[in-house]
């Protein structure tokens, strides 16, 4: 259950960055080969953010999807679901995007 | 609660010695009084040490006006801090010449065994010392003590697996020396350990064979920064259905320049070849 641990990292992050100051919403971008759920996040939330500023804020997802380069065919191509198959029938590519886990934005209240 | 990982403990830290029996650490209850806080409140550690923390200055908020709400742009990864705590690891210790890497698998792939044999069988030509991280007990430090290794245990609680503060605080335990290596063996868990980097040179992945060969699928995060497989328990090979070269196949899918090693830590099969591994993977100094 990795995503508490994210999720307290977010509370974390925002808390430091903005101290007290009641949180109503927070917009995360999830990158589809981040390995991370967000139904699962979505789960944690409430029960993370209790008792701290962000308590009782919504939870926004943006998903981004996955890119990657191929090594062996040079094309770009979004991978089908977390085994990065190239088109061409290489596996040995190189990710350009969907791996990350980023706050985006809070709204303070 | 604990802002790592969500439990509601701290991580326990403690240095076992060979003067440890199973029953004092049982009785002590696993050295409560060095309580390793892994809340995200880490102060600076001392210099020139892992843990050694720099504020994260260099990111920018802008503020919108937007009604009653105004909304701050963070753009910050949230596993920032995380990874800035590893990359300190990762520069302590290549600047100080020692190999660490981290072993995951899931619990009863092999991990302790195949260190027990490790330390045994190398022990005067490489010196080997060992952080374990369990959610509780010394069990694991225990038998890794008595194969004659320095080992920290880290008990994690209801934590799912180690990060790299924790890695931190241990390696400033462990004090290894020059050319030698750091084992750390994460908490068994195919899922969790794959997100933290924990400032190792080398991911090892254990997949014992009693698993079944549809791991590497089933948990391709894990499989995907995998610098070394290591196929476990292969003498058992002629009495449970592991298909080895799908198992292979599907692992240089996930990870193409992922190295691939069947051992046996009961019979002895393929160790020279994951100690050769290892003595390779030794920083040059």
């Amino acid at each position: 259950m990795h995503e508490l641990a994210i999720i307290e990292g977010v509370v974390d992050t925002v808390t430091e960055r903005l101290g007290d100051a009641p949180v109503s919403s927070v917009r995360l971008e999830i990158g589809a080969l981040s390995g991370v759920v967000d139904d699962s996040l979505r789960f944690c939330f409430e029960l993370a953010t209790e008792g701290t500023s962000l308590q009782g804020a919504t939870l926004e997802i943006t998903q981004i999807p996955g890119r990657c380069r191929c090594r062996t065919c040079g094309s770009e191509f979004s991978p089908d679901g977390q085994i990065l198959l190239c088109p061409c029938g290489s596996a040995d590519a190189e990710v350009l995007a969907g791996q990350d886990l980023t706050i985006a934005s809070v709204k303070v209240a | 609660m604990c802002a790592t990982c969500g439990c509601s403990g701290k991580a326990r830290l403690r240095l076992v010695t060979a003067d440890d029996t199973p029953e004092v650490l049982a009785a002590e209850q696993l050295g409560h009084d060095h309580e390793l806080s892994h809340e995200h409140e880490h102060r600076p550690g001392h210099q020139h040490r892992p843990g050694h923390q720099h504020e994260p200055g260099h990111q920018h908020s802008h503020e919108h006006d937007g009604g009653d709400d105004r909304t701050v742009i963070l753009q910050q990864k949230v596993l920032a801090k995380n990874d800035e705590i590893a990359g300190q690891n990762r520069s302590w210790l290549q600047g100080r010449g020692v190999l660490a890497v981290n072993l995951m698998s899931s619990p009863g792939a092999g991990k302790t065994t195949l260190l027990e044999r490790t330390a045994r069988e190398l022990a005067g030509q490489l010196s080997i010392s060992v952080i374990e991280g369990d959610q509780e007990t010394a069990l694991d430090a225990s038998r890794i003590s008595a194969a004659g290794c320095q080992v920290v245990q880290i008990n994690t609680g209801v934590g799912c697996h180690l990060d790299a503060s924790m890695v931190a605080e241990a390696l400033r335990a462990l004090d290894p020396p020059a050319g030698s290596v750091v084992v750390i063996e994460n908490v068994g868990n195919l899922v969790c350990p794959a997100l933290f980097d924990l400032g190792e040179a080398a991911r090892i992945v254990l997949a014992s064979v009693p698993e079944g060969a549809d791991k590497p699928v089933k948990y391709p995060h894990m499989f995907s920064r995998a610098d070394l497989v290591l196929v476990t328990k292969t003498d058992l090979l002629p009495y449970v259905q592991f298909d080895l070269a799908r198992h292979a196949a599907d692992v240089k899918q996930l990870s193409p320049a992922a190295q691939l090693l069947q051992i046996s830590a009961v019979t002895g099969d393929g160790m020279r070849e994951w100690y050769d591994w290892l003595r390779l993977s030794l920083p040059v100094t």
